[in-house]
């Protein structure tokens, strides 16, 4: 089996992550109870001609999958394969209260287009004029992690050589009232640095769109090799560490061996049980790191995890405004992440140093 | 020597039955199951018809014995149906036996509820459980939990109409790879007022019964159906001792690259998905027995999808039509519905006639099979395009080699 | 006839996204599909609508849009043809 290379991202998030040259050099930190991604000049990257019936899902999309491309020296792929757990949300509300507001008249087919989830897969395929195999996932949390495994799968199988792969959500503003109401989202705002500590139900929300191009071939530009991933749509609290144990000695390692540990906490006096298990049991003595505070929590989320730790990977150094504890490795070889939302759809993905 | 992946039992709920018998009955004697809307309240009602399922979600929760606080979208609720039906039918009583994971597909997931309770939602409690089971992924974890599928690989698809056809795709390679044993694949989509709406709009709905590769065809019927497939590996095939209905041969996937929602004129990418297909099969052509053709009815697709077979057939057409007619087009779980179809004629032989079909289209000279037809079937092809470009075409046979 | 040529520029910049123009770009006679200003089939459909809400007309196959839509001065003269309000 070949190995499995991400050979450059693309991303758009609340973060500086857009541009090379401030990529996560200052972080911003925010208060609020929903953080926007920050807006990219899409002029930059999508005619107007094109641009103009895009939803934000859509823009943020493109650009980082052009990015990613560009960094990756491509003009296409073999394969696009996207993540997303609502799909254009703005463009569905839309259509929805029109629906009922106008009483079924006068609906526009725009924003129904941009509401079917494979809007932003088929809109990267047109762009870049890719022919080739064309997945979309919407599988909550797990979304993102299973255009990773597709990708994966059949890189290693040598089905195709070069994958574009991303995940993108975006925030609406019914739904947000919507999931205030239930409190997925947290009532008050919460400065980032406190998130973790605010013991209140519900999380902050976020956005954006994280691309990678994985390939089976190594370039100049890799950056990591996705090693393993394993996904579960159950796993109860108690069988957290044991899996993580499982998923580790399955690639001959002991979570000791492991360099950082990238968590999703996000917050969520309820659920952030499940990290904190394995924060303070296996991996109590390994560098931990969060993201979620800053960038909120959306069904892909987890992309930025990645990116995450590709930058580690490459650079040797991580931001310090996103660690967890006070462990810091002299050198990051191996990184683990793990996710889930509200206890449901679990991930462990495992990357290594190419 | 490419090998197919053993199917060991299906399932399905649509317009023409509430399972796979009465789904086989209805085919066989041309009941068609396509009428005016009834269960849902929509100003289009007298401009539309639809595939609806007879069952009331009261009946259907009755049906899972599921408590009344339960928050099952339709979506959800016809996914538990057909998909106790596959594992019913595949003989399996204990899931965690074998390593076992599910692949659903929709496209309107809980959209029903949300469209119902959009606003009352912020004022009445009673109604905000429906609220995460919105997404996608909700159906899908409450059909891996009807079927005790737990701390296993679970993922749903949406690539709007081509959708089940690629959770079949992705089974069949999880198989291959050796990712899983077992795997449950298929779709489920009900109907809502978002669809019947957002199809309104691009007005390529008949005010009809709907007649696929006709001249004179106005547009699609909206369907609401669920169905699933369960696929397993060869060694569970042989440990099991378990009798095959069918294989899951070959498969193929691509992007027309060409417009939103229109499928290109030469029908791009439903060429190379067909081509695909038989690739990874190692078909020829001439090794199809018949095509059950995804033939919506609409102008665009019927004329798109015909050119593309011209293409890879040449003057070699298999017998091909569309059930489209019986059951409407039933979105992102249409690539199920129709696998079961495409097994049933292989295991009786038989072609589904393409029903409401007159006129012969100007544009080429194929004409679909308008009456049942026996014929000795040892492979059949099954397209499923959608919007976004997406084709999807999957080769099921009698023979795993 | 002028004042309505000059509301359905205004109405097909902002019903179809076109930011970046302004009413003076899009001539009387210009094509609105193909080579001119670009449209497609989905724009059809959005005029469509427009017809129907801001005139009371109804088209029942966008195959009819083709001809009326080919500029501004084919869709006003539609328009006051047939216009219920």
């Amino acid at each position: 089996m070949k190995n499995v290379y991400i050979n450059s991202v693309g991303s758009v998030s609340s973060q500086n992550t857009t541009d090379d040259a401030d990529f996560l050099k200052e972080i911003i930190s925010y208060n609020d109870t929903t953080i926007p991604a920050l807006n990219p000049n899409y002029k930059d990257f999508i005619p107007p001609a094109a641009a103009r019936r895009m939803a934000k899902g859509i823009k943020m999309s493109i650009v980082a999958s052009k990015i990613a491309l560009q960094k990756a020296n491509l003009e296409t792929v073999d394969a696009i394969i996207t993540g997303t757990g609502m799909g254009c949300l703005h463009d569905s509300e839309k259509f929805l209260s029109a629906i009922i507001d106008n009483n079924e008249e006068y609906l526009t087919p725009t924003p129904f287009i941009q509401s079917t989830h494979n809007t932003v897969g088929g809109q990267i395929a047109l762009e870049i004029q890719c022919k080739g195999y064309n997945f979309t996932y919407v599988h909550g949390s797990n979304s993102f992690e299973s255009a990773l495994l597709d990708a994966k799968m059949q890189l290693e199988l040598d089905e195709a050589t070069n994958i574009l792969i991303g995940g993108v959500d975006e925030l609406a503003a019914h739904t947000i009232l919507l999931n205030k109401a239930i409190h997925h989202i947290k009532e008050t705002p919460v400065e980032s640095s406190k998130v973790l500590n605010s013991n209140t139900k519900g999380a902050i929300y976020g956005e954006g769109a994280n691309f990678f191009v994985l390939s089976n071939k190594k370039q100049d530009s890799s950056l990591a090799i996705v090693a393993d991933l394993q996904t579960f749509n159950t796993l109860p609290i108690q069988s957290v560490a044991e899996k993580a144990r499982e998923f580790l000695l399955a690639n001959n390692l002991h979570p000791s061996e492991i360099d950082a540990l990238i968590l999703g906490n996000n917050g969520d006096v309820e659920f952030d049980t499940f990290y904190n298990h394995l924060a303070t049991t296996d991996f109590q003595n390994v560098q931990q790191f969060v993201y979620k505070p800053w960038i909120g929590e959306f069904n892909t989320a987890s992309s930025f995890g990645v990116l995450l730790a590709t930058n580690i990977l490459k650079t040797q150094s991580a931001p310090k405004a996103f660690q967890m504890n006070n462990i810091v490795s002299s050198q990051y070889k191996t990184i683990l992440l793990y996710n889930q939302y509200r206890g449901e759809n679990h991930s462990f993905t495992l990357l290594r140093q190419c | 020597m490419s090998q197919g992946i053993a199917i060991t039992g299906m399932g399905i709920i649509s317009a023409i039955g509430n399972n796979v018998a009465e789904n086989y009955n209805a085919l066989v004697t041309e009941n068609i199951g396509i009428t005016r809307v009834s269960k849902i309240d929509t100003i289009h009602k007298n401009d539309i018809m639809v595939g609806e399922i007879a069952y009331t979600n009261q009946e259907l929760e009755t049906l899972l014995k599921l408590p009344p606080e339960n928050n099952y979208s339709r979506t959800a609720f016809l996914g538990a149906i057909a998909a106790k039906e596959a594992i019913k039918h595949a003989g399996i009583t204990d899931i965690s036996a074998y390593k076992t994971g599910l692949i659903s597909a929709t496209s309107v997931g809980g959209m029903d509820m949300t469209e119902k309770y959009y606003y009352q939602y912020l004022e009445d409690t009673s109604t905000q459980k429906y609220i995460a089971g919105h997404h996608a992924g909700d159906s899908t974890q409450k059909i891996a939990e009807q079927l005790g599928i737990q701390e296993s690989l679970v993922t749903t698809i949406s690539t709007a109409c081509s959708s089940a056809a690629n959770a079949i795709m992705l089974g069949a390679r999880l198989i291959k790879a050796g990712k899983l044993d077992r795997v449950v694949v298929g779709g489920s989509d009900c109907m809502s007022k978002f669809t019947i709406n957002g199809f309104k709009t691009l007005m390529i709905l008949s005010d009809t019964y709907n007649t696929p590769f006709d001249d004179n065809r106005k547009g699609l019927n909206l369907g609401e159906a669920a169905a699933y497939l369960v696929l397993e590996s060869d060694a569970v095939v042989k440990a099991e001792n378990k009798p095959v209905l069918a294989y899951v041969k070959g498969y193929g996937n691509a992007n027309d690259a060409f417009h939103q929602t229109a499928s290109s004129e030469n029908g791009d990418g439903a060429t190379l998905a067909m081509e695909k297909a038989l690739e990874v099969a190692n078909y020829k052509p001439k090794d199809i027995d018949y095509i059950n053709a995804h033939g919506t009815a609409t102008g665009n697709n019927d004329l798109s999808e015909g050119r593309a077979i011209i293409r890879v057939f040449g003057d070699n057409i298999p017998e091909f039509s569309s059930t489209k007619a019986y059951t409407g087009h039933t979105l992102a779980a249409a690539g199920a519905i129709e696998a079961v179809y495409a097994v049933l004629a292989l295991q009786n032989n038989v072609i589904f006639p393409n029903l409401n079909f007159h006129t012969q289209m100007q544009e080429f000279s194929i004409t679909p099979e308008i009456s049942l037809k026996e014929k000795p079937l040892k492979t059949v092809m099954s397209n499923s395009f959608g919007f976004g470009g997406n084709c999807s075409t999957i080769i099921f046979s009698k023979e795993a080699k | 006839m002028d004042a309505l040529k000059q509301e359905l520029k205004e109405n097909i910049i902002e019903q179809l996204n076109l930011e970046d123009m302004t009413t003076a770009d899009i001539g009387d006679d210009d094509m609105l599909f193909g080579d001119g200003l670009g449209l497609d089939s989905i724009d059809a459909l959005e005029l469509i609508v427009m017809l129907d809400k801001n005139y009371g007309i109804k088209l029942t196959d966008p195959k009819e849009g083709r001809h009326i839509f080919e500029s501004v001065n084919t869709m006003a003269a539609y328009i006051t043809e047939h216009r219920s309000k």
